[in-house]
């Protein structure tokens, strides 16, 4: 076995030892300085060549944004390469001179390129000059790269959306990250230039798509050109988003909108799933993910038509006579009526000294809940809110999603107000007067309502008081893994109101359309219940609709679901300035439904000329 | 009586040399991370302001270090065992991550790395251990000192932090053959070590990640892809050998000031030094080096009992350790495991824990003076 020293010994043994390792230790120093000298000295000469001449350098490699498809898979957003001129001025021999010639052979603008030139930042690292370049300005720069050390261009990927303006509110655009969002943590791993979504789902849904960036080096010669570039670590692409959107359902919406500011929602009420979101007028993401000029920049901004707003989600108006449906569920559930109760409608309401007017003169006569929404009267709901009182509104109207984001995948989304005692004490420090609650009741006043939200409301009624919300993303494919993740819908549970009321409401809502205010959005293909709105915009009116100047008319709504015996959409219209609700909208939901259903029996043939794109399931190498 | 007196003598001129050599290489380290980091910003402060504070800090460990008893300290080198495997548990669960490995505690703004102490507390454990236990057999002198060293070992490897882990094994080896193993036992344990190989490479080797494997990779095969996996070999290697005889001067350093050399101012620093000061900068570093630890085995060598020599020993062999293996894989000699130059490399845990072993070891010399009272 094993001896070991008696412990008397061990101690002088120490001494011994300890100068074994001084010796150990010198010849270790000495080898480590042989090498040093042989890496030095001997070779010294070689890696200074090497450290000058091929200087390599580590590049930032951008990932590929994930592709977006729509729920059948057809192609929303890709990515293309595009050309980029890059600068390093470490290899420029003469700056005004390369200024010249840029000038000379792309046309640029010496004081922009100066500028750029001269801003803060490594002069080792290639700094971006012109991005988008044509092909054709690509090949000259190649062409003439001998005469211009430090110059290179680049291949980079250049988000693009093969539909232009469709569906541009709900994808967003991208554009280089900001100072500000820099500093935040959820962009950590980014850096400087890095392409980030600013709108929309490439906003909202931007940690999935973007992916990850990887490296390369780069070994470039004396004259600052690319000799060898090897990948030290793969750029990972982002994830591709399935959304729920039919992209043309999504372009018919868009078409009917045509020319008129408005919005229109589309929806699944037994799931959620946005069918479409049109908003009018829109914009080209493929120009906003470019880095747009000051002038493009203040021209988009500055526009009176708001384009970049999404009028579906961010934008907020008065329901109108559409809120008589919250209002009559209301009603039934608290028994403030009975279906057979009637109200007479001589065409106006008094209340104190003020006459509210029916927008029937005249009046409807006698009225139960059934005709009152059929003919939409509106001395029923004075009546019924009167008795109801607001809070009681307030607290139905909430349980519809009123007052409050949706909760949908996009940025900005606005919430409406769903006026109450509460509300006003607080948002205006002052109480609340009966008189408001007769305006609410037909969704004037202070009610406010986004097209989304009214899409869902109409949903949950079609369904029965059962609530999804609404979303946009329905799955995510994950490129490293190639696996499909589907996203659940997200119930968010039941009204707490009888079957019965549904029924009662939803067979008005039929006849709104069979014989009452919405006729023209009488289908020969499919039963369609709705309600159509009017939300004024000016309190005073005189004349005629047409001798209105436009931005004082009326916004026209019409809310619908179909078929109405098992309801497989929901539509909300809103079209701006347009008038009546069962004029104006009406029609463009009628269009939207039957277009959907003769949809639903073919699904859409992806083709190649959508750049080659890949459908659920299929294969998720293409970039 | 006399002998007391001395220990009030305060500094003498052994300690003033020693001291010097400690400040001329820190020196060395701020100038090489204030020349690599400019114009970077390290979070709150410039990098060479922040190893200022570690420096500070460390300087209050050394201090501490230095004014308390060894043999006071060694009592309670369980319980601060104990408490570092805590700590290195913690971070398994709570660390932040970096490159895949686990190695830090937040502690507020400051980032806190439990296995650079691990190494000073192994040497404090092993000492005592070894000052006290009875050593008959080679089961209490090899077999139960590497039990105790297993757990920390094996948290550090999990991480995964290679250099650290390696470090741990080095001073377990010193100190086992300071101790005192017959040329048999030497024999017994290599034998085992080779016969054990396959099971530990198996063990090691998959245990470590893709960007581990690929530098010892590297290592084995260097022109294997010279631009992928061996780039940081290769990049360390031409910044030192451009640094030829006379260096290419402050700031001059064209490997490190761009990006092609990663980490030059932690584990790479010294390449980045060697580019700027070349080979006479080098010789003026190892030498310095080299002196330390010459007075350090002078202290090992003249302590007053065992647990003093040990310590001193165990120190020496983690500073010898590490200042070999780092300069040695900056050097393309050894594969690229990530482990700091002592007193050169950027590094809050490792500064401090450096400059309160180089206390410790002052504190063995002062105390051997007070030997019979």
């Amino acid at each position: 076995m094993v001896t070991v020293h008696p412990s008397e010994s061990e101690f002088g043994d120490l001494h011994r030892r300890l100068f074994i390792l001084r010796v150990g230790l010198l010849l270790v120093v000495a080898l480590l300085g042989l090498r040093l000298w042989h890496l030095q000295i001997r070779e010294g000469p070689y890696y200074r060549d090497l450290s000058e001449n091929n200087r390599t350098r580590l590049v930032l490699l951008e990932p590929a944004r994930g592709l977006i498809y729509d729920r059948h898979g057809v192609l929303l957003a890709n990515n293309v390469p595009s050309f980029s001129l890059y600068v390093t001025l470490e290899d420029v021999k003469d700056r005004e001179v390369l200024i010249q010639q840029l000038t000379d052979l792309l046309g640029l603008d010496p004081t922009i390129v100066r500028k750029k030139m001269t801003a803060k930042g490594s002069k080792l690292l290639p700094r971006k000059i012109k991005d988008h370049m044509t092909l054709r300005d690509a090949t000259l720069v190649e062409s003439h790269r001998l005469d211009m050390p430090g110059v290179m261009i680049q291949v980079e990927s250049q988000r693009n959306y093969p539909g232009g303006v469709t569906a541009a509110h709900l994808l967003g655009y991208v554009g280089e990250i900001s100072a500000d969002q820099l500093e935040k943590p959820e962009f950590i791993d980014l850096h400087q230039g890095s392409i980030v979504g600013q709108y929309g789902v490439e906003k909202s849904y931007d940690r999935h798509v973007r992916g990850m960036a990887g490296q390369k080096s780069v070994e470039v010669d004396a004259l600052g050109h690319e000799k060898k570039a090897s990948v030290v670590e793969r750029p990972q692409a982002g994830n591709d988003l399935y959304l729920t959107i039919d992209a043309r359902l999504q372009k018919v919406a868009e078409d009917l909108l045509g020319q008129e500011q408005g919005a229109i929602v589309a929806l699944d009420p037994n799931s959620g799933d946005i069918l479409a979101m049109a908003s009018r007028p829109g914009f080209d993401p493929n120009v906003l993910s470019r880095e747009l000029t000051a002038k493009q920049w203040v021209e988009i901004v500055q526009d009176e038509g708001r384009p970049l707003n999404n009028r579906a989600s961010q934008g907020q108006y008065p329901p109108g006579s559409t809120f008589k449906i919250p209002m009559a569920v209301a009603a039934l559930e608290t028994k403030t009526v009975s279906p057979s109760t009637t109200v007479h409608c001589n065409g106006g309401y008094q209340f104190g000294k003020r006459l509210y007017h029916d927008w029937k003169a005249g009046g409807h006569g006698y009225v139960d809940l059934h005709n009152a929404l059929v003919h939409s009267c509106d001395v029923y709901f004075y009546t019924i809110g009167q008795r109801m009182g607001i809070d009681v509104i307030a607290e139905f109207g909430k349980d519809f999603g009123l007052g409050k984001t949706t909760g949908v995948e996009l940025p900005s989304e606005r919430s409406g107000i769903m006026p109450s005692t509460a509300w006003k004490q607080k948002a205006k420090n002052e109480q609340w007067l009966p008189g408001e609650t007769i305006s609410a009741a037909i969704g004037q006043g202070y009610v406010t309502v986004t097209p989304l939200q009214m899409a869902s409301l109409v949903g949950t009624v079609a369904n029965d008081g059962i609530n999804y919300r609404p979303r946009l993303v329905q799955a995510v494919m994950d490129r490293t893994s190639g696996n499909l993740q589907e996203l659940p819908a997200v119930p968010r549970g039941k009204m707490n109101a009888k079957p019965e009321t549904f029924r009662i409401i939803k067979e008005a809502l039929a006849d709104v359309v069979v014989k009452g205010t919405a006729t023209r959005a009488k289908s020969s293909m499919v039963t369609i219940g709705g309600k159509t709105g009017t939300a004024q915009v000016a309190a005073l009116r005189t004349g005629p609709e047409e001798s209105i100047p436009k931005k004082f008319r009326d916004h026209a709504w019409f809310v619908a679901f179909a078929p109405v015996e098992s309801p497989k959409i929901a539509v909300a219209v809103l079209a701006e300035h347009m008038g009546h609700g069962g004029a104006a909208a009406a029609p463009l939901a009628k269009e939207i439904i039957e277009t959907y259903m003769k949809l639903a029996t073919q699904v859409p043939t992806v083709t190649s000329d959508l750049t080659g794109v890949s459908g659920p399931g299929r294969s998720a190498k293409d970039s | 009586m006399i002998d007391r007196l001395t220990e009030h003598r305060g500094l003498d001129n052994f300690d003033l040399r020693y001291i010097a050599l400690i400040l001329a290489i820190l020196a060395i380290g701020v100038l090489s991370i204030y020349s690599v980091t400019r114009g970077q910003h390290g979070g709150m402060a410039p990098y060479y302001l922040k190893q200022l504070i570690w420096i500070g800090l460390g300087a209050v460990a050394f201090l501490v270090m230095w004014a308390s008893d060894y043999h006071y300290l060694a009592r309670f080198a369980y319980p601060a065992y104990a408490f570092i495997l805590l700590l290195l548990i913690i971070v398994l669960f709570e660390g932040r991550t970096s490159k895949g490995a686990q190695r830090w505690i937040a502690m507020g703004p400051l980032n806190f790395q439990p296995s650079e102490f691990a190494k000073l507390i192994l040497v404090l454990v092993l000492a005592h251990y070894y000052s006290k236990a009875p050593r008959a057999g080679w089961l209490q002198r090899v077999i139960v000192p590497g039990l105790l060293v297993m757990p920390g070992l094996l948290l550090i490897l999990k991480q995964p932090d290679l250099g650290s882990g390696l470090s741990f094994v080095a001073v377990y080896a010193a100190m086992l053959l300071m101790v005192g193993v017959r040329s048999q036992a030497l024999g017994f344990i290599l034998l085992f070590s080779i016969m054990l190989f396959p099971f530990a490479w198996e063990g090691v080797w998959g245990s470590l990640h893709d960007y581990q494997r690929q530098r010892i990779m590297a290592f084995v095969d260097p022109d294997y892809d010279p631009g992928g996996k061996g780039y940081h070999a290769l990049q360390s290697k031409i910044a030192i050998g451009s640094g030829e005889l006379l260096g290419k001067g402050l700031y001059g350093g064209t490997q490190s000031q761009l990006k092609f050399l990663p980490e030059g101012h932690t584990d790479f620093v010294f390449a980045v030094f060697a580019e700027e000061w070349g080979f006479l900068g080098v010789l003026v570093l190892l030498t310095l080096f080299v002196a330390l630890i010459w007075l350090s085995l002078e202290i090992a060598s003249k302590a007053k009992d065992q647990l003093g020599a040990l310590l001193a020993v165990g120190i020496v062999a983690m500073l010898c350790f590490c200042i070999v293996v780092n300069i040695g894989m900056t050097a393309g000699m050894f594969p690229i495991v990530g482990i700091p130059l002592p007193l050169v490399s950027y590094g809050g845990s490792a500064t401090i824990m450096t400059m309160a072993a180089l206390g410790l070891l002052l504190n063995v010399k002062r105390k051997r003076l007070s030997l019979f009272y």
